[in-house]
């Protein structure tokens, strides 16, 4: 068997891999046909068992590819993980808000010691050094956050390159499986349950009463 | 040798909870004379404006790091003898290993207590 590859073909497989990055299933198919259009003479049966080979494992992949595409990797990096970085910076601004509220009424009680007997105060001061002692948590705490953050953020970017790899595959898997609307299912006890709300999404005290007023 | 109990000290950290507990702390030491920047650079300039007794600085930060303000004192002619001490978590030997040979004169890791802070900046100072 011989292979003269005409120099239409050569271009074409030239320009594709100056792209450098994946093809399309409709460009692998129009490259392979061009390339089986240039074979020439007998095939033996080693070549068509070769070819059987190479068949079943472009199947195989292309299988593996809607698998994987079905279950909508895009959803990572678009949705979860920015929730979870989100729900992660509202946890350091909350333990701030709350360290910084601790700290400022320890430093009044700290404030009102030169008012009290020397032995009570000295106490006090004890204790609201423990206190300050004790409020490092803050600091250490964001600290490791921000390393989970950071975490996040790397496997965002390895999930985007696999996304970015799989082309228009997972938009077609949308389009053939669109997702239902929240808005059309009742909402179940599951649903309901979401934990902390982000301040900005968040009800406040005044609205929840006055949703509840409305029912009245 | 006394300690200037009325020396100005200039605290480095991003947190500004951690800043407030320093400052809170030197404060029952008898240190009151304190103030705050957020990063090696605003911490630079400060010390480039006016006269410190003492630094005592957090490693991580941004847009400067602790490190590198370190290294910025210890190059600039009028503050290399500057006492400095870093206040950090990061607890690592090639930490500790690399604020020594940036001149650090003392190290304490995070979290930590007050009795610490009092030892260190004995040390550093000498007796108070």
């Amino acid at each position: 068997m011989s292979i003269a590859v005409p120099p239409e073909l050569v271009a074409r497989l030239s320009a594709l891999r100056s792209r450098g990055q994946s093809y399309s299933r409709d460009e692998i198919t129009e490259i392979v046909t061009g390339l089986l259009s240039t074979l020439d003479g007998d095939l033996s049966n080693v070549n068509l068992k070769l070819y059987a080979e190479l068949e079943d494992l472009a199947q195989y992949i292309l299988s593996a590819k809607k698998e994987i595409a079905s279950l909508l990797p895009d959803d990572i990096t678009s949705t979860h993980l920015p929730t979870a970085t989100d729900e992660l910076d509202a946890i350091v601004g909350a333990t701030e808000v709350a360290t910084n509220g601790i700290l400022h009424a320890v430093e009044v009680i700290e404030g009102l010691t030169a008012e009290m007997p020397p032995e009570v105060a000295e106490k006090i001061t004890e204790a609201v050094t423990e206190v300050y002692e004790s409020c490092n948590f803050q600091d250490i705490t964001g600290q490791r956050i921000t390393k989970v953050v950071k975490a996040l953020k790397h496997i965002e970017t390895k999930v985007d390159a696999l996304v970015a790899a799989f082309g228009d595959e997972i938009q077609k898997y949308r389009d053939v499986n669109p997702q239902k609307q929240m808005a059309d299912e009742p909402i179940n006890d599951a649903a309901l349950l979401n934990g902390p709300q982000m301040p900005d999404d968040a009800a406040n005290q005044a609205e929840i009463d006055a949703l509840l007023a409305s029912f009245d | 040798m006394s300690v200037d109990m009325n020396m100005s000290i200039l605290i480095v950290d991003d947190y500004k909870t951690m800043l407030r507990i320093i400052r809170n702390l030197l404060k029952q030491l008898g240190f009151s004379n304190v103030d705050e920047a957020t990063d090696g650079s605003m911490a630079l300039q400060k010390l480039r404006d006016k006269d410190y007794g003492l630094v005592i600085s957090d490693w991580n930060m941004e847009p400067m790091t602790g490190i590198q303000l370190l290294r910025e004192v210890r190059a600039d002619t009028r503050l290399k003898t500057l006492p400095f001490i870093m206040i950090t978590a990061e607890s690592k030997t090639e930490n500790v290993i690399a604020a020594k040979e940036a001149g650090v004169n003392n190290y304490i890791v995070k979290p930590f207590n007050a009795a610490t802070l009092k030892t260190k900046l004995s040390t550093v100072l000498g007796n108070f």
